[in-house]
């Protein structure tokens, strides 16, 4: 494989860089006429973080864990609790009143985003501990179990006073500006590569490959399992906490167990292993949500009235695209690669190459 | 300290009621290259896994530079089962798991190529390096350990180098012929510094050409990487022509042990395993 | 709580469990052949409710049932042709995305097709009849459960074991290439095996909505997975197993619910999930291997 300078890869990733800046700040300085596509962004940066985290445990760690939901309830709550201004408080907590310790109790927004991924972190290591010695089918309905507790745990009329059981918390702060959701995704992001790609990642990867043989190398299988849980469980709970402030107002439903599903079909979707895919499945997924939208409506060609186009046929189409994925194209759109400029070169050399070929009077390689 | 590497003593294993290893007691000395061989099914394999700690033996002790590592008794609901002597010779229970193992300083290859099969061959031999990384996940993540992670690049290459696989770096393992994969797995244990190497059955599919050189590979290994080698093999030209010391198994239980020349002529190995020789 | 009270919650518990214990099997078996975690399989029971709702808008009770039954089984078969037989080869984690896939699929399915509002179940007024025995009382359907389930129990395990093709399903679950090899015909043993866990399904469901009164499209979700931890319970691979996780989770819940912890049952039957995993993983009746290194 041709390999780009190094210089060029530099200005390239720069450039790109300063191009998607620039697009937010004009998102942000046309506000109102581009809400929608940007809460579509905002949302896609979100989940993307969540399915980092997710890929990271089952598509490097080969950890197959259903408990994403859970531990971005954890976040999600722990930065709603915190942020939502202390005068509001007694509204939202209309019927039991709040908590006297959490009454005045107040964090800026990045501190409650960061203890909430902390707390998740720490449920996670907690959670590990019988969960990941098991077997991959057991570990998913483990967690998936684990999910559940939390949610009914945040349900719990007893905990009316914390986290206001079924009624929700609402009036939550929303983002200072565009810009923050996407900042803090960037970062988490990178994170994750960076964890990765260290020898710590390497022995992740090994573990997914062949435990026993990773063993004999040395790697403590616990340690590092948990390791690598109690990361994902972190950047998780930040995606919890961010989708929190997204949502305004969030109550334990919105961490079903589908909030998961969706997320694990994110990173199918893009492919097990690979973080570039994870990303672009966050948003095809999130933006491709919205676009089927156009399946929900009656459509109505020349006076005839096509069947099957009404509410719910999106959703059905969508699963649908999404079990052909898992059925035929299972390594999803990226398999375990990821996106680099040297591919991206590679593809375009090879493209030019063909068309070559292709185009007689050029290049003749003889009669081939 | 003794020369003694490696002593099993009375290491019993059973799965159920099959009895794998029988009361097998043996011991590997600094330096030397000794082979355990057998008919298939003899219970060689099982014996590398107990001496590795991923099994529990049923009854018995390993100990290694003469620290026990892994010792057992019969309990619960094996006692019934147990149909071996030395009941009660063992009263500690120690069970070292098998990473501890390879940190003590025992590596070892396995019977059928355990790979990692997706990375390159460089990461195969790099992932080894792992167990003994000083810095936190916290400062590898931030790159703060450059210098360590250079150390264990450079040493990976070297090792490369020395087994001749390193043109083939950046290729995926799983994608290189069969005698490289053994060579690559072979490079992955040297990777772990050990003292104690078990090859488990390293002329495995080669022809009679390879597992010639293969006999010049392993003592150059021994003496450049100043090792002790424990090997299971069925090539008995390399093993007669290589060991210091064999050990024959037949049915989980030893039946001799001695020189190469000792057990060319020892009849009941004769008879379990080598067959007649041609010119007797 | 005086006795006859408490023997009415007994009653109440067993029929649910009676419920939860079909279904419970429909997964073990599913798992003891393909070690798959149907996560579908709830939804099948979800479908199972809506086609009894169709049917018997247009059919009297006697024939919309077994139309019901069938269309189940139809359903899932349908589903292992489909979206589990491509994926036979295929690492562990694929197909259980793949269930997980089905599952999403048949929620939104049912979403598109018959709204999200709650519908309401037929009444089988034969069924809802209230008898008395004794100090309890309570429709028919609750006393018939846990009988029927005994029985179809029974019926199965008699199948399993001194049938041709149960010997086949036994064969399959313990060593899926040797039996291949033997010529059992694979394709057929895991296609009735889905079959049966339908038919119990199905069953399971007339049992359990009689009871409800309403099916939503998310009514399959929650109680299909809580009999997947039953089938843990009992021993993954374990009919009988099965069959005494339903009945112990049952109990359990309606327990909880008596006792008015009712927001915990949900979380009751997760926490016994994972206390029986670190404690004693291979369930109540389970039995344990060992790996081959």
């Amino acid at each position: 494989m041709m390999k780009m300078k190094k210089s060029t890869k530099i200005i390239l990733s720069v450039l790109i860089l300063i191009a998607a800046v620039a697009a937010l700040w004009f998102l942000d300085a046309n506000k109102n006429q581009y809400s929608y596509a940007i809460s579509i962004l905002q949302r896609s940066a979100i989940y993307a973080i969540a399915a980092v985290a997710m890929n990271m445990l089952t598509g490097f760690t080969g950890l197959f864990s259903l408990g994403q939901a859970g531990f971005m309830a954890i976040g999600a709550y722990t930065v709603a609790i915190l942020t939502i201004p202390v005068e509001m408080r007694a509204n939202v907590y209309y019927i039991n009143g709040i908590a006297d310790f959490l009454a005045n109790l107040s964090l800026p927004f990045w501190a409650a985003l960061i203890l909430g991924g902390v707390l998740a972190a720490m449920v996670g290591f907690f959670v590990g501990i019988p969960v990941l010695r098991l077997k991959s089918d057991y570990l998913a309905i483990a967690t998936l179990g684990f999910s559940e507790i939390i949610r009914a745990i945040i349900a719990a009329p007893q905990l009316d006073r914390i986290t206001n059981g079924s009624y929700g918390l609402k009036s939550i702060p929303a983002f200072g500006s565009i810009f923050e959701v996407f900042f803090i995704a960037g970062i988490c992001i990178l994170l994750m590569i960076l964890v990765i790609n260290s020898s710590y990642g390497r022995a992740f990867k090994a573990i997914k490959e062949d435990e026993t043989a990773a063993q004999a190398m040395g790697i403590n299988l616990f340690k590092h399992k948990s390791m690598s849980f109690i990361i994902s469980c972190f950047f998780t709970g930040i995606a919890g906490g961010l989708l929190a402030v997204f949502m305004r107002s969030i109550d334990s439903k919105t961490f079903q167990i589908v909030l998961t599903y969706d997320v694990l079909l994110i990173v199918v979707l893009g492919g097990l292993g690979s973080i570039t895919g994870s990303v672009i499945g966050a948003f095809l997924m999130t933006a491709g949500r919205e676009w089927l939208r156009f399946f929900d409506n009656p459509l109505v060609i020349g006076g005839f009235q096509v069947p099957l186009f009404r509410t719910g046929f999106r959703m059905v189409i969508f699963s649908l695209i999404l079990m052909a994925v898992v059925l035929y194209y299972r390594k999803g759109l990226f398999g375990d690669k990821e996106f680099t400029w040297d591919r991206m070169y590679n593809y375009f050399i090879r493209l030019r190459d063909r068309i070559r070929r292709k185009t007689p009077g050029r290049e003749d390689k003889g009669n081939v | 300290m003794s020369d003694q590497v490696l002593s099993l003593e009375d290491i019993t294993m059973q799965f159920g009621g099959v009895v794998a290893v029988n009361n097998l007691s043996l011991e590997v000395n600094k330096g030397e290259i000794v082979a355990l061989i057998g008919p298939n099914g003899a219970g060689k394999t099982t014996a590398f896994n107990v001496i590795t700690g991923v099994y529990a033996p049923t009854n018995g002790k390993v100990s290694f530079q003469d620290k026990p590592i892994i010792s057992n008794f019969p309990q619960g609901k094996m006692k019934k089962l147990y149909s071996g002597e030395n009941n009660g010779k063992y009263t500690e229970l120690i069970r070292k798991t098998p990473d501890v193992i390879t940190k003590l300083g025992v590596a070892r290859t396995f019977q059928n190529i355990r790979l990692f099969k997706n990375l390159t061959v460089f990461d195969n031999v790099l992932i080894a390096k792992h167990m003994n990384i000083k810095s936190n996940v916290f400062s590898a993540t931030l790159r703060l350990n450059h210098k360590e992670e250079q150390t264990m690049r450079k040493e990976s290459m070297e090792l490369l180098e020395i087994l001749g696989l390193a043109h083939l770096k950046d290729e995926i393992s799983s994608s290189l012929p069969y005698g490289q994969q053994r060579k690559l797995e072979i490079a992955r244990a040297l990777a772990t510094k050990p003292s104690l190497l078990l090859l488990d059955e390293p002329a495995a599919g080669m022809n009679p050409h390879e597992t010639h050189d293969l006999t010049a590979f392993i003592r150059m290994l021994k003496d450049d990487f100043h090792l002790t080698v424990l090997m299971i093999e069925h090539h008995m030209n390399l093993v007669m022509e290589i060991s210091d010391r064999i050990y024959v198994l037949d049915f989980g239980k030893l039946i001799a042990s001695g020189t190469p020349a000792d057990i060319q002529s020892n009849q009941r190995v004769i008879d379990a395993y080598l067959g007649v020789a041609d010119d007797e | 709580m005086d006795f006859a009270v408490f023997l009415q919650h007994c009653l109440t518990g067993i029929s649910l469990g009676g419920a939860y214990a079909l279904i419970a099997v429909g997964y073990t078996m599913v798992y003891g052949i393909l070690r798959l975690i149907n996560f579908a399989h709830g939804d099948i029971f979800m479908m199972a409710g809506y086609f009894m709702v169709f049917a018997s808008a247009s059919m009297p009770w006697y024939i919309a049932t077994p139309i019901v039954l069938i269309a189940t089984v139809i359903l899932g078969v349908l589903i292992e042709r489909t979206a589990y037989k491509p994926l036979r080869n295929a690492p562990r984690m694929s197909i259980m995305i793949s269930a997980i896939g089905v599952s999403y699929l048949l929620q939104n399915l049912a979403t598109y097709l018959f709204t999200a509002l709650p519908r309401g179940y037929p009444t089988l007024t034969a069924l809802k009849k209230i008898f008395q025995i004794g100090p309890l009382s309570a429709s028919l359907v609750t006393f018939i459960t846990p009988v029927l389930t005994l029985a179809l129990v029974y019926v199965l395990i008699l199948l399993i074991n001194h049938s041709k093709i149960g010997m086949a399903m036994r064969a399959v679950s313990k060593d899926f290439e040797t039996a291949q090899l033997m010529g059992i015909k694979i394709n057929r043993v895991i296609s009735f095996t889905f079959a049966i866990g339908s038919l119990l399904a199905a069953i399971g469901s007339i049992l359990y909505f009689t009871d409800r009164m309403t099916v939503f499209p998310f009514s399959g979700a929650l109680p299909g997975l809580k009999c997947f931890v039953a089938a843990v319970l009992g021993g993954i691979g374990s009919i009988p197993g099965a069959m005494v996780g339903g009945f112990i989770l049952g109990l359990g819940e309606t327990a909880l619910v008596a006792m008015g912890y009712s927001t915990f049952s949900d979380a009751f039957t997760f926490i016994l999930l994972i206390v029986m995993l670190i404690f004693r993983p291979t369930g109540i009746f389970g039995e344990k291997v060992t790996d081959k290194v």
